[in-house]
């Protein structure tokens, strides 16, 4: 076993639903606490016993792969019982309410419940229904806050700061809890935030939640330190909202061209799944200035950060 | 039934809009008609045996005409049935329910409406007016039987919360219908601009993640209609309006000389989207609350006449249908109980006068649906509320009449309320 992370940063709520509401000062208790996990995770043994005893059940009704990964890997190294259910295998698709399923959870005393819902405010419901603390792994279009935390650590890291930098976030920003979450923490941390979409993808109202609005990416990336990409899904490009992929992705889609409107330094982020070829090119993915395999390891660690931090807060911690 | 006995309802403030009466006096009461209603009428005027009340610091008010309700028979009587509307109607000072054809069947044939008007005289106790559907089945393609359903009893011909969306079915309603002198009541929201919308467009929209849903969506669909009604000359009533974009389409259509009139929910005068707070679904509406610009619009709207009705837009919906995610759960909100104490809210912060309020929520629907209510007139149905205008209390939804609990107002803090609600000259719900 090795030695107790030298922060002590306890997490003084019972629960992480979003990043709103959340101070500039538990931001950086959570990143702090994240980079001593990142170098735990670069060691052959990385076990801790922080949560034993715990269980935290990790509940998916919408599929994924690496926040589902990345949650399980993280309560695992952290010593929890971990259980994963997802939408597939659970009882929501025999017609069960989310509360009954909440209820029915509650009685097998979690301590810790991740949940992943397709509804705005799904995860907020659920939280007021049930005992133990509950994670927010991405609820509807509203916030995913442990995505806006690893990339905020991932970015600190690399740039040795958060605040006055300007960071861009272009594309999807209508359906994306990871954009909402990124653009409330970064403001709370001081960044510039503008976002760059077809007007389409722009949510009315976006201008009023501290962003500046772009409308095409000569514009929208100049002088940015940070160019973050979203996923677009595919219905939603034939002809609904954009005309076409390749319209798309001659107008909004980041290849090396429209990078080098940016700062010489900037660098690019992407939450993933990529989808190569449509928001953003394969050199562009690939290429040095790309940060998005280290936003993937960032992510265990942030994970483990919230999970440890919240853990202290739990009654007998 | 035993004939009740006379009544005098004494020294209170009556209040008539109906003949912008507002009086310290006496109201008396016989044989199910109002007699008389002036200064002094005293003890010593009226028949042997008058139950004399003295109403000292309240208002006595024509009961209220909810012109927009939706009451579960047929079809859906888990969710409210007219037994229980009628008693949550009493308790609000309601003496006239105006019901809404989007049940299950529709009421879009004579019988059906014949079903509802004999279902309502033997278990409601307030009285029950049915609209019928414009179009069968609600399906907005084919017009209902306006001659016929109107000689059975309907007042009215809505489709309830669906909008006609084909402009030549609408046409020829209002043109068909004015050969019945028959009112259209639409409900004015566009379905494809509404698209997966769940609450008003906007930054808060923005913020909960939530898609929106924009007030043109309602302006469109009135603007359409105001050419409509401008080419066909029929009556027209807008279901409900919320916001200011449609007030202006509105004002525009009435300095015209259009036969147009416009009711706005109690929901949409005395809420705005914010009171959604953390995806609280009981406050989910349709239309959807709008922003506060909007809500003092509409609140201006009602004092100069532009809006002509207050109704409750009452839709009761049980817990399994509201205690979902936010965009998944049903909208509408109950309303029959509490109208008239949230409206009272308007009066108490100075925004309306106590008679503008009244006669949006009496005198206006009757006139409208040419019912005989909403007055206070010696021979009028002796259909009279009696209000404390300052009582304070507490919404608890356990002591709701209502089948269904999803109350906007659930908690809050009220002033003012129905004592006495009186139907025909005999009381049917007394608050101590």
């Amino acid at each position: 076993m090795t030695s107790t992370p030298k922060s002590s940063f306890v997490l003084s709520r019972r629960h992480l639903l979003g990043i709103e509401g959340l101070s500039a000062t538990e931001i950086t208790g959570l990143l702090d606490l994240g980079e001593e996990f990142v170098a735990l995770n670069r060691q052959i043994d990385k076990k801790k016993a922080s949560l034993r005893g715990r269980t935290q059940v990790n509940m998916f009704f919408e599929n994924s792969t690496r926040t589902q990964a990345s949650f399980e890997l993280a309560g695992k190294r952290l010593g929890a019982d971990v259980m994963n259910m997802s939408a597939s295998s659970s009882s929501m698709n025999k017609g069960e309410t989310l509360i009954d399923t909440a209820m029915t959870l509650n009685a097998m005393h979690p301590d810790i419940l991740v949940v992943r819902h397709h509804a705005s405010g799904a995860v907020e419901l659920l939280a007021s229904k049930l005992d133990c603390s509950v994670i927010n792994a991405g609820d509807g279009t509203h916030e995913h806050p442990t995505q806006a935390l690893l990339d905020a650590l991932t970015i600190r890291r690399n740039k040795g700061r958060i605040e006055g930098l300007l960071v861009v976030i272009c594309g999807d920003i209508l359906h994306s809890r990871v954009a909402r979450s990124n653009i409330i923490l970064l403001n709370a941390m001081g960044a510039r935030v503008r976002v760059v979409a077809p007007s389409t993808l722009l949510p009315p109202g976006i201008e009023r939640m501290g962003v500046e609005v772009a409308r095409d990416m000569r514009e929208g990336l100049a002088d940015a330190d940070i160019v973050m990409m979203l996923r677009l899904q595919r219905e939603r490009m034939n002809g609904s909202f954009v005309p076409s992929v390749s319209e798309y992705f001659n107008y909004w889609g980041l290849d090396q061209k429209k990078l080098s409107y940016a700062k010489k330094d900037a660098l690019v982020m992407h939450p993933g799944p990529m989808n190569r070829g449509v928001e953003i090119d394969s050199i562009v993915a690939d290429g040095a200035q790309s940060l998005i395999r280290e936003q993937v390891e960032m992510g265990v660690a942030i994970r483990m950060a919230v999970l440890e931090a919240l853990s202290r807060n739990l009654p007998n911690a | 039934m035993r004939e009740a006995r006379p009544v005098l309802l004494a020294n209170a403030r009556i209040i008539d809009p109906s003949r912008d009466l507002d009086i310290i006096g006496d109201l008396l009461i016989a044989d199910g008609i109002i007699r008389e209603a002036k200064k002094g009428i005293g003890a010593a005027g009226v028949p042997e045996g008058t139950e004399v009340i003295d109403c000292r610091d309240k208002v006595i008010a024509p009961g209220l005409v909810d012109m927009r309700a939706f009451i579960g028979e047929p079809g859906a009587t888990y969710r409210e049935t007219f037994a229980s509307a009628s008693q949550a109607a009493a308790a609000g000072g309601v003496t006239t329910i105006v019901c809404q054809p989007d049940t299950s069947p529709a009421i879009d044939d004579p019988a059906t409406v014949d079903f509802v008007l004999r279902r309502a005289r033997d278990t409601a106790i307030v009285h029950v007016a049915p609209m019928a559907a414009l179009t069968k089945r609600l399906e907005g393609h084919e017009m209902t039987e306006l001659g016929l359903l109107k000689a059975a009893g309907a007042v009215a011909f809505t489709d309830g919360t669906k909008s006609v969306t084909n402009a030549q079915v609408m046409r020829r309603a209002l043109t068909y219908a004015r050969d019945f002198d028959a009112l259209i009541v639409h409900h004015t929201e566009d379905p494809d601009l509404n698209g997966d919308g769940v609450m008003n467009e906007g930054e808060y929209a923005a913020r909960l993640g939530l898609l929106g849903i924009p007030p043109a969506a309602e302006t469109i669909m009135l603007e359409r209609d105001m050419r409509l009604v401008a080419l066909t000359k029929g009556r027209y009533h807008a279901a409900s309006i919320t916001c200011a974009g449609s007030l202006a389409v509105l004002r525009q259509a009435k300095d015209s000389g259009l036969d147009v009139t416009a009711a706005a929910s109690i929901n949409h005068l005395t809420l705005n989207e914010n009171d959604i707070g953390s995806y609280r679904t009981f406050l989910k509406v349709k239309p959807p609350l709008r922003a506060e610009d909007d809500r003092n619009a509409l609140v201006a709207a009602l004092n100069d006449g532009l809006i002509d009705v207050i109704m409750s837009d009452h839709n009761p919906q049980d817990v399994e249908t509201k205690r979902l995610p936010f965009a998944e759960a049903a909208a509408g909100a109950i309303g029959l109980e509490t109208m008239l104490s949230a409206g009272l809210r308007l009066v108490h912060s100075g925004d309306v006068t106590l008679p503008v309020l009244l006669r949006a929520m009496s005198t206006r629907p009757a006139e409208l649906l040419g019912l005989p209510g909403g007055t206070l007139r010696a021979g009028a149905p002796a259909d009279v509320i009696v209000i404390d205008p300052d009582v304070p209390w507490i919404v608890n939804p356990d002591e709701l009449k209502s089948k269904c609990k999803n109350t906007p107002f659930d908690e809050a803090r009220m002033t003012g309320r129905v004592v006495r609600t009186i139907v025909t000259g005999r009381t049917i719900y007394e608050s101590l």
